[in-house]
C-alpha cells in the first residue's frame, strides 16, 4: 500500500498527464528533492522556488489568472501565514470581478503536530483556512483519500486548500488507489528517489487511474448509535482506534471523517447527530475561535431539541506554540486518552 | 528619453524650473487664439499618434473630473483615481497586444490606471458605472471602488485595494507567458510608496533569475507620494530604478508627464522584453493633481505640471493643435462623460439575492446555511 506523500505524489502524476496540470512549485518541490516530505518526488513539472511563500502564493494567483493549472506547496503550513492577504484575494477574486475570473488554484501545505516539529513545524491552519471564503478546504486521514481529493482538488474551477496531516504522510493506507501494485516495495522501486545521487534518476509510475472524492462530502470511518464524533486529518486514527476500543465495551461510537471543511458535509453531521444524539468535535487546532466551534454552533441552532448532552469541542490547548517534548506537545494536542475522556463524559450525561 | 537617474534634489530643482517655464509659456499660449498654421516639427512620432495620444489623454482628464465630480455630489461613496498620470498612462495602453490569453499582453494594474483603460478602448460609461455602483459595471458588479477594473478580453486582470499584491501575481501571468513562446509581456503598474512593500522586492527577484527570467515590464509611477507622506519620508534609494540594478535587470527612468519620451520609451522596452523575454523596470516620474484620493479631498493641485497643458502647447508650438480644437476637444468629452452619468443613474444597483453571486464558479452554492 502507498504511504500519503506517496499518493499525492501519484496524483500529481496523474494531473500533469491527464489534467493538464502544468506547474508543481514550492521550495524544494523539484529534483533533486521533490520537497521535504517527498510529496513532489519524480513529478516532471515540478520546479524550484525561491524560498519566499509569498512569491509561491503570488506566482500560483498569476497562473490562475491565466487559467492554467497549478499546484504550489508551502513546505509547511507554519511559514504559510504571511501569505495571508493574498490567500484572501485567491478566495476574492472571482466575486469582486464579477465572476470573471476563476481562479483554480491548488495549494497544499503539512499541518499539524505528531512529528516532533516543536514551536514553527507543528502549527494547524484548519481553522484559519476556514475563514477564507471563496476557498475550498480539504485534508485527508489516508492514502486513497489524499489521492481522490488531490484530483478533485485539481480539476475545481475554484481555489483548494489542500491541507496534508503531516503525522499521516507516512502512514500506508488500508485500500489500494486504483492501478497501484499490490506490493509496496515493487511501488517504492518504481517510484522512490534513491539515495545519492538522482541527477539520472526516473521514475516508472504505475498506470495509476482516476479517482476522485467528491469535495463536500465526508465519510462514516465508524459506524454506531450512542455518540458521534466528529473529525478529520490526523485525529480520524485516534478516534477510530478510540472506537474500536468503546466498541469491545459494548459502546457503539460513530466516527465520521470530515474530509472537507468547506463546503462541509452537514447532512451527514445531521443524520448522525439525529441518530446518536450526542456529539463530539474533535480536532487539533487551537481552541478558540476552532472551526468545530462553527459546527457547534449550528448543532446548538438546529438540532437543540434532539441533543440529549452538550455537543462538546476538543482541540488544543489555546497556546501560542506547541513545545517540543513530548510531555508538552502530548498535554497540547488531543490524544487518544482526552477523547475517552470526552467520550465517557459525553456518554455519562443525562438530559 | 536617455535613459537617467536623478538624486531627489536635482529632480526637485529640474521640476521647479519647468514649471517655471511651463507657466511662462502658458501665458504665451494664452495670448494667442490661434495657432499660426506652420510646418510640424519633427517630434520623434507621427502627428496623428501625436493627436490620438492627445484626444485620449482629454479624454481619460475629462473622465477622471467626472469621477471626482460624482463623488462630491454624494453619487458615490469614494473617488481613487490617476488624473495626472495622462501622459504615461494612455501610451502604454496603446503599446499593448491587446487580447485575451497568454499569447497577448497581462495588465496588472493599480488604481490610478483609467489613462491606460481609455486607451485600450474603455467606454466611458463602464468606469462611470463601476463608481456608481450599478449592477451593470462589468468589471465587478457595483461590487467595489472606482478605478478598479477588470476585463478578461484584454487581459486587465482585476484591481485590488491591497498595495502592492499585483507585483506578486504577475510573475505568475509573466511564466505562462514565457511557456507559450508568443513575445507577449506582463505589464505591472504601481506607486512609488507601495515599491516599500516586501511584494515589490519579491517581483524582482523572481523576475531577474538568470535561470528563468521573466518577460516583465515592472513599472513604478513616481508621482513623489504616499497618500500624505512625501518621497523623502519612504525612500533611502536614490532613485526606485536603483533596486532593479541590484538584480542585474535592465533600468530605466522617464519623465511621464512627457507622452513623447513615454512612448518611445515605452515602445522600446517592451521591444527588448518581446524579444529577449527578460524584465525591465522603468520607473515614470508623474503628477498627482488631485491628491491620494476622496478621503484626501479630490482637490485640484495647483503646483503639480500638468502634462495635458504642457503637451497642447508642444502641438500648439508644432502647430498641429489649435486652442480652439483644444476646447472643442475637452468640451466633447465632457459632454460625454455627463451623459454617460445621465444614464447610469438610471441604472439599478445591485440586489441582496446577488450577495452569493460568484463566490464559486457555475452558481455553486457557498452559502454554509445551505450545504
Amino acid at each position: 500500500m502507498a504511504n500519503m506523500a506517496q499518493a499525492i505524489r501519484m496524483a500529481l502524476h496523474f494531473g500533469e498527464t491527464k489534467l493538464e496540470v502544468k506547474d508543481v512549485f514550492g521550495q524544494d518541490t523539484g529534483p533533486p528533492l521533490g520537497g521535504v516530505f517527498t510529496a513532489t518526488q519524480g513529478v516532471e513539472c515540478a520546479w524550484n522556488t525561491p524560498l519566499d511563500e509569498r512569491g509561491i502564493v503570488g506566482m500560483a494567483l498569476g497562473i490562475g489568472l491565466t487559467g492554467e493549472r497549478c499546484v504550489a506547496e508551502i513546505q509547511f503550513a507554519d511559514y504559510i501565514f504571511n501569505t495571508i492577504d493574498l490567500l484572501k484575494i485567491a478566495g476574492n477574486t472571482l466575486w469582486t470581478s464579477h465572476g470573471n475570473y476563476p481562479m483554480p488554484i491548488v495549494l497544499m501545505t503539512p499541518v499539524g503536530a505528531g512529528i516532533r516539529g516543536s514551536v514553527y513545524h507543528s502549527h494547524s491552519f484548519d481553522a484559519w483556512a476556514t475563514r477564507l471564503p471563496g476557498w475550498k478546504v480539504v485534508i485527508p486521514s489516508n492514502p486513497l483519500d489524499a489521492y481522490g481529493l488531490m484530483l478533485s482538488a485539481i480539476e475545481d474551477p475554484n481555489p483548494v486548500m489542500f491541507l496534508k496531516p503531516k503525522a499521516l504522510l507516512r502512514v500506508r493506507g488500508e485500500e489500494l488507489i486504483p492501478g497501484e501494485p499490490d506490493d509496496e516495495k515493487k511501488l517504492k522501486s518504481m517510484i522512490d528517489a534513491p539515495l545519492g545521487d538522482r541527477s539520472k534518476w526516473k521514475p516508472k509510475w504505475p498506470k495509476v487511474e482516476d479517482y476522485r472524492v467528491e469535495i463536500g462530502k465526508g465519510k462514516i470511518v465508524h459506524e454506531g448509535t450512542d455518540a458521534t464524533v466528529v473529525t478529520y486529518g490526523r485525529h480520524v486514527l485516534m478516534c477510530k482506534d478510540v472506537a474500536e476500543k468503546y466498541a469491545q465495551k459494548g459502546k457503539s461510537i460513530e466516527v465520521i471523517d470530515l474530509r472537507s471543511l468547506y463546503p462541509y458535509d452537514w447532512q451527514m453531521i445531521k443524520s448522525s447527530i439525529q441518530k446518536t444524539g450526542r456529539v463530539l468535535f474533535v480536532n487539533e487546532d487551537t481552541e478558540v475561535t476552532n472551526f468545530a466551534e462553527h459546527l457547534v454552533y449550528r448543532c446548538t441552532q438546529e438540532l437543540f431539541y434532539e441533543l440529549m448532552a452538550r455537543p462538546r469541542v476538543l482541540a488544543a490547548k489555546n497556546l501560542p506554540g506547541i513545545g517540543l517534548p513530548a510531555e508538552l506537545e502530548e498535554n497540547t494536542v488531543p490524544q487518544k486518552r482526552d477523547i475517552e475522556r470526552e467520550l465517557d463524559e459525553l456518554l455519562a450525561e443525562i438530559p | 528619453m536617455a535613459r537617467q537617474t536623478q538624486t531627489k534634489s536635482a529632480s526637485k530643482k529640474k521640476k521647479a524650473s519647468k514649471m517655471k517655464t511651463t507657466k511662462k509659456k502658458a501665458s504665451s499660449a494664452q495670448s494667442k487664439k490661434k495657432a499660426t498654421p506652420k510646418p510640424a516639427p519633427k517630434l520623434g512620432l507621427s502627428n496623428e499618434l501625436l493627436l490620438q495620444m492627445h484626444r485620449l489623454m482629454v479624454k481619460s482628464r475629462a473622465l477622471e473630473e467626472r469621477l471626482i465630480k460624482i463623488y462630491k455630489t454624494g453619487e458615490a461613496f469614494f473617488w481613487i483615481g490617476g488624473p495626472g498620470e495622462e501622459a504615461y498612462g494612455v501610451p502604454l495602453g496603446l503599446l499593448a497586444n491587446k487580447g485575451q490569453g497568454p499569447k497577448h499582453d497581462y495588465f496588472h494594474l493599480h488604481y490610478r490606471c483609467t489613462p491606460t483603460m481609455v486607451a485600450l478602448g474603455m467606454p466611458m460609461i463602464d468606469s462611470i458605472r463601476l463608481i456608481m455602483n450599478r449592477s451593470t459595471d462589468t468589471s465587478t458588479g457595483g461590487r467595489n471602488f472606482s478605478n478598479h477594473y477588470c476585463y478578461p478580453e484584454w487581459n486587465v486582470v482585476p484591481v485590488g485595494s491591497p498595495i502592492e499584491v499585483q507585483y506578486q501575481m504577475a510573475i505568475g501571468t509573466a511564466h505562462v507567458q514565457k511557456r507559450h513562446k508568443a513575445g507577449a509581456v506582463t505589464i505591472v503598474t504601481g506607486g512609488d510608496a507601495g515599491s516599500a512593500e516586501g511584494d515589490f522586492a519579491s517581483c524582482l527577484v523572481w523576475a531577474s533569475r538568470p535561470a528563468n527570467p521573466l518577460p516583465i515590464l515592472i513599472t513604478v509611477q513616481n508621482n513623489g507620494w504616499g497618500i500624505s507622506t512625501d518621497y523623502d519620508g519612504q525612500h533611502g534609494e536614490t532613485s526606485i530604478t536603483d533596486r532593479g540594478k541590484a538584480f542585474n535587470m535592465r533600468t530605466r527612468v522617464i519623465n511621464g508627464n512627457d507622452p513623447i519620451e513615454s512612448y518611445i520609451a515605452l515602445q522600446e522596452e517592451m521591444e527588448y522584453i518581446r524579444k529577449e523575454q527578460k524584465p525591465v523596470l522603468l520607473e515614470a516620474k508623474v503628477s498627482r493633481l488631485y491628491g491620494h484620493s476622496s478621503a484626501s479631498g479630490a482637490n485640484f493641485v495647483q503646483n503639480e505640471d500638468c502634462c495635458i497643458n504642457m503637451f497642447e502647447e508642444r502641438l500648439m508650438r508644432a502647430g498641429l493643435l489649435t486652442e480652439d480644437d483644444a476646447s472643442q476637444i475637452k468640451a466633447e468629452y465632457e459632454a460625454e462623460a455627463r451623459a454617460a452619468q445621465e444614464q447610469v443613474r438610471l441604472e439599478p444597483s445591485p440586489q441582496k439575492e446577488t450577495l452569493w453571486d460568484h463566490v464559486y464558479t457555475d452558481g455553486e452554492n457557498g452559502d454554509w446555511r445551505k450545504f
